[in-house]
């Protein structure tokens, strides 16, 4: 069970279980559970901007699950449908930082494959990184490539050629065409 | 109506009070329609779509108050990311489309106002609604005009005293929305928990002044 789920489940389990000691009426059981709504509000708050700020961070990364679903509104939800929210909430940020913990030891072994290409493109023939691999946003690459075509290959010339970036998003205008704006 | 004129605060049904504190309505009746943007609208548009790029739209959900919308969201059973937030709908249009694009004075004054402020703005026909507006859960049977069948019991709707004019967030009722036959415009901003007043009101103040010709770059 996700850490924030179990932090979450001894906050809930406390406030339950001290509402039922209270609950002697009717009036007094709704003011519990209203109370354990406004809990589960806060928890969901809570994890929501959590989710935001780990969204955020996490750009440029592509492919990662964000979306946790709605469980059908715009109206007031009761205490399950809560509950449902924040544990669906939970769970997501559980997988999405275990996802970006697993890229970030993948991106820190190419950073690392990286430098030794740099520092020794001659042992890492034709090896190419790019941006993405690293997890930074553009589209530069790095590509191990010999110098000179096959007479550097024979030559054992290698160089680390770096490209440009990435290709416009509309293609190359004709020079006449881009003042029209 | 001056433009110094306070948005009058709409009301909101108990339940929602006691349920969802700090969910609250204003809005500012316009005496206008909408039209065509103005050049300097324009222009102020293009100044808006080479500030807000990629990097703003990511970081939308660092900030407090379109965060506070999706807080808002979850708690009533949105799911911000399939129905995106206001600010977050224009601003994704904006990265797909590349800049905001001029559509007519009030839409241009909403997207205007939405993303310098982050509130929730939308409109309505003001000869079309009777009495003060709100929010509240719809009772049984009721339905949003020109939409088949009812809606479910307890869904959350802006209204006017007689009937429901949108679904909160969503879709609007037909004939209540703003048409090229309206003279008089409501301009009405959804305040949720987290968004201080003062936000809300110049969202509003912004809409208004664009809509009146005075909000050119």
């Amino acid at each position: 069970m996700p850490q924030e789920l179990m932090e979450i489940e001894a906050v809930d389990g406390a406030a339950r279980s001290t509402g039922s000691l209270d609950v002697a009426t009717v009036d007094r059981g709704a003011v519990v559970e209203r109370r354990a709504r406004d809990d589960l509000r806060g928890q969901i708050a809570t994890l929501e901007r959590r989710l935001g700020e780990l969204f955020a961070s996490a750009f440029p990364r592509k492919g990662i699950e964000w979306r946790v679903g709605a469980v059908g509104g715009p109206r007031v939800l009761g205490t399950g449908e809560l509950e449902r929210v924040r544990d669906a909430l939970a769970v997501r940020l559980r997988e999405a930082q275990a996802e970006l913990e697993r890229r970030g030891r993948v991106e820190e072994d190419f950073r690392g494959l990286l430098e030794s290409v740099i520092a020794e493109p001659e042992r890492h023939r034709w090896v190419r990184i790019s941006n993405e691999d690293v997890g930074e946003p553009g589209c530069r690459h790095w590509h191990s490539r010999p110098r000179w075509g096959i007479l550097g290959m024979l030559m054992g010339w290698w160089r680390v050629r770096l490209s440009s970036g990435c290709p416009l998003a509309l293609g190359r205008a004709a020079p006449a065409n881009r003042h029209l704006e | 109506m001056s433009d110094e004129a306070i948005p009058e605060a709409g009301w909101i049904a108990p339940l929602l009070r006691e349920e969802l504190p700090g969910l609250g309505l204003r809005y500012l009746l316009v005496d206008r329609g909408s039209g065509r943007t103005p050049r300097s609208v324009k222009e102020r548009m293009a100044q808006m779509s080479n500030r807000f790029s990629g990097p703003q739209a990511i970081n939308l959900r660092h900030r407090p108050i379109p965060a506070a919308y999706r807080v808002f969201y979850r708690h009533i059973g949105l799911d911000p990311d399939e129905q995106p937030t206001p600010v977050e709908g224009v601003a994704l249009e904006r990265i797909k489309r590349g800049g905001f694009v001029s559509q007519n004075l009030l839409d241009d004054a909403l997207t205007i106002a939405i993303i310098e402020s982050g509130v929730a703005l939308r409109a309505f026909d003001a000869d079309r609604a009777e009495g003060r507006l709100g929010i509240r859960p719809t009772t049984g049977g009721e339905g949003l005009e020109g939409r088949p069948g009812g809606l479910p019991e307890g869904t959350l709707v802006i209204a006017d005293e007689s009937r429901p004019l949108a679904l909160l967030f969503g879709a609007t009722s037909a004939g209540r929305g703003v048409s090229p036959e309206t003279t008089r415009t409501i301009l009405c901003a959804v305040q949720v928990k987290g968004v201080p007043d003062i936000a809300v009101e110049e969202a509003i103040w912004l809409a208004a002044s664009v809509l009146r010709g005075h909000g050119g770059s």
